[in-house]
């Protein structure tokens, strides 16, 4: 029953968009999570002005699907070619790609901000105290001390949203990228063999996210490096 | 803005009316999907507890997979997998040319699996928070298995599970969007199909995301009475 040469044609046809579901999620990740600290980092302003709007971003990102994003961004906003040409934007927007990057990436930033900002949240005030009382500056306090522990905390979510962001570039096949998902659709729809297709194009996905994972918990345990041999009487003065 | 109010509006020409039955079918659709996910979760759960290594690497292979791989692909599986097998039934019965399935039972289910994946580490996750000495209480009364279960283990999961329920639910509920693509008529294929005819894009997926927006703070918002505010809620120490 189980064919193994039409695995074998599939499986370099399915790999064949395998860089750009790599391009997709590697772009809107790291440009996601630049916004995503820099959200999280506003949002510790106690203006009503800073906080309200960026609460109001956050919502509606992460009240929406993600397929809407993506339509508004592609068909939504080609609506308004002449005024995106007039500002020189039109050039961005008419791509497929790039509506994809823009959409993906602001999803990512709004999950990836609340994230942040309730690992910010979770740093001991006392610590935040003694950073201070030892003379640091604000900005040394975030970067010595709030954001190294922040980030740590943040860690086994953040891989979450990573994961949740590889499987959201399959909807950029839906406005004609051809990555794996895309490749995956065309060759079910030629070869009606579903089951094939969703075991190879499946097994991709799987192995990249097992990578994915086995990479964050790599890094996990390097940034924990100061929980693992801990002397019993530091562990007492730190809680 | 006088244009939209009219494209959006419930008179002739407008779309309000379509647009709400289109909601509604994506509330049904989410329900559904969810509810049948809640069973698939729960035996996928109960087979991850469970000592048997068979069943314990089944349910684990039905987590991975369906939370490892893209939601499309297995929108797909399930509508052009069903379709193909469908149409040879028919054939192997005497008939001949291509059956369909049909897209909401495909959505539903499709939206099950999914779910049901994502469910099944919820309930997995609040079965280990109930404390054992909960379970030998209740075998030192002598209750016997379904008892236990019944009475004294589901009334806890339930409380614990219900912050992780509430996730998967706005999860869901963005998800039955994809259904779109099989051409089901809920709230993101009816956007399409009015911002089509229209040529108006921009109103209608606004309209869409508001609605969708509306959906899920509304249930949000009844998950989050069920949690706090319920008499039968988890008193924090």
């Amino acid at each position: 029953m189980i064919d193994f040469s039409f695995f074998l044609e599939i499986l370099p046809k399915l790999l064949a968009g395998l860089p750009l579901t790599m391009e997709l999620a590697l772009t809107s990740i790291v440009a996601g999570f630049v916004l995503a600290v820099t959200l999280a980092l506003a949002q510790q302003s106690e203006s009503p002005f800073v906080v309200l709007p960026i609460r109001g971003f956050v919502a509606v990102f992460r009240g929406t699907p993600l397929l809407v994003q993506i339509f508004l961004t592609y068909y939504g906003l080609g609506q308004f070619r002449h005024q995106l040409s007039a500002i020189g934007l039109w050039a961005v927007f008419r791509e497929p790609y790039w509506c994809a990057i823009i959409a993906l990436t602001l999803n990512t930033t709004a999950y990836g901000s609340e994230i942040l900002r309730g690992a910010i949240q979770s740093v001991p005030r006392g610590l935040v105290e003694a950073a201070r009382s030892v003379g640091l500056s604000t900005y040394l306090t975030y970067r010595h001390v709030i954001l190294p522990l922040a980030f740590r905390q943040a860690l086994p979510s953040y891989g979450n949203e990573i994961i949740l962001m590889i499987k959201g570039t399959s909807l950029a096949s839906i406005v004609t990228l051809m990555e794996v998902t895309g490749i995956a659709q065309g060759l079910i729809a030629q070869t009606y063999r579903a089951f094939e297709v969703f075991i190879c194009a499946g097994a991709i996905y799987l192995t990249l996210n097992f990578a994915i994972i086995r990479a964050l918990a790599a890094l996990e345990y390097w940034m924990s490096r100061h929980l693992r041999h801990r002397p019993s009487t530091m562990s007492d003065a730190a809680s | 803005m006088v244009d939209a109010f009219r494209l959006l509006g419930f008179q002739h020409g407008g779309w309000g009316a379509a647009l709400l039955m289109a909601a509604s079918v994506t509330v049904l659709l989410s329900v559904l999907g969810f509810a049948l996910g809640a069973v698939f979760g729960g035996l996928a759960a109960a087979g991850r507890l469970r000592n048997s290594k068979v069943l314990r690497f089944l349910a684990l292979g039905y987590c991975t997979v369906f939370r490892g791989v893209p939601d499309l692909l297995t929108i797909y599986l399930l509508y052009y997998g069903g379709s193909v097998a469908l149409t040879s039934l028919g054939h192997s019965l005497g008939g001949s040319g291509f059956v369909g399935v049909p897209a909401f039972a495909t959505g539903t289910l499709a939206i099950a699996i999914i779910s049901g994946a994502y469910q099944a580490e919820v309930y997995r996750g609040a079965y280990l928070a109930i404390d054992q000495g909960q379970h030998d209480a209740a075998c030192a009364l002598g209750l016997n298995r379904l008892q236990r279960l019944r009475q004294v283990i589901f009334p806890q999961l339930l409380r614990y599970a219900l912050p992780g329920l509430g996730n998967v639910w706005q999860l869901v509920l963005k998800d039955s969007s994809l259904i779109s693509v099989i051409g089901l008529v809920e709230l993101m294929r009816q956007a399409q199909i009015a911002a089509g005819s229209t040529r108006e894009p921009f109103i209608f997926y606004i309209a869409a995301a508001l609605l969708y927006l509306a959906i899920a703070s509304v249930t949000g918002h009844a998950f989050y009475r069920l949690e706090r505010k319920a008499p039968w809620r988890v008193r924090s120490a």
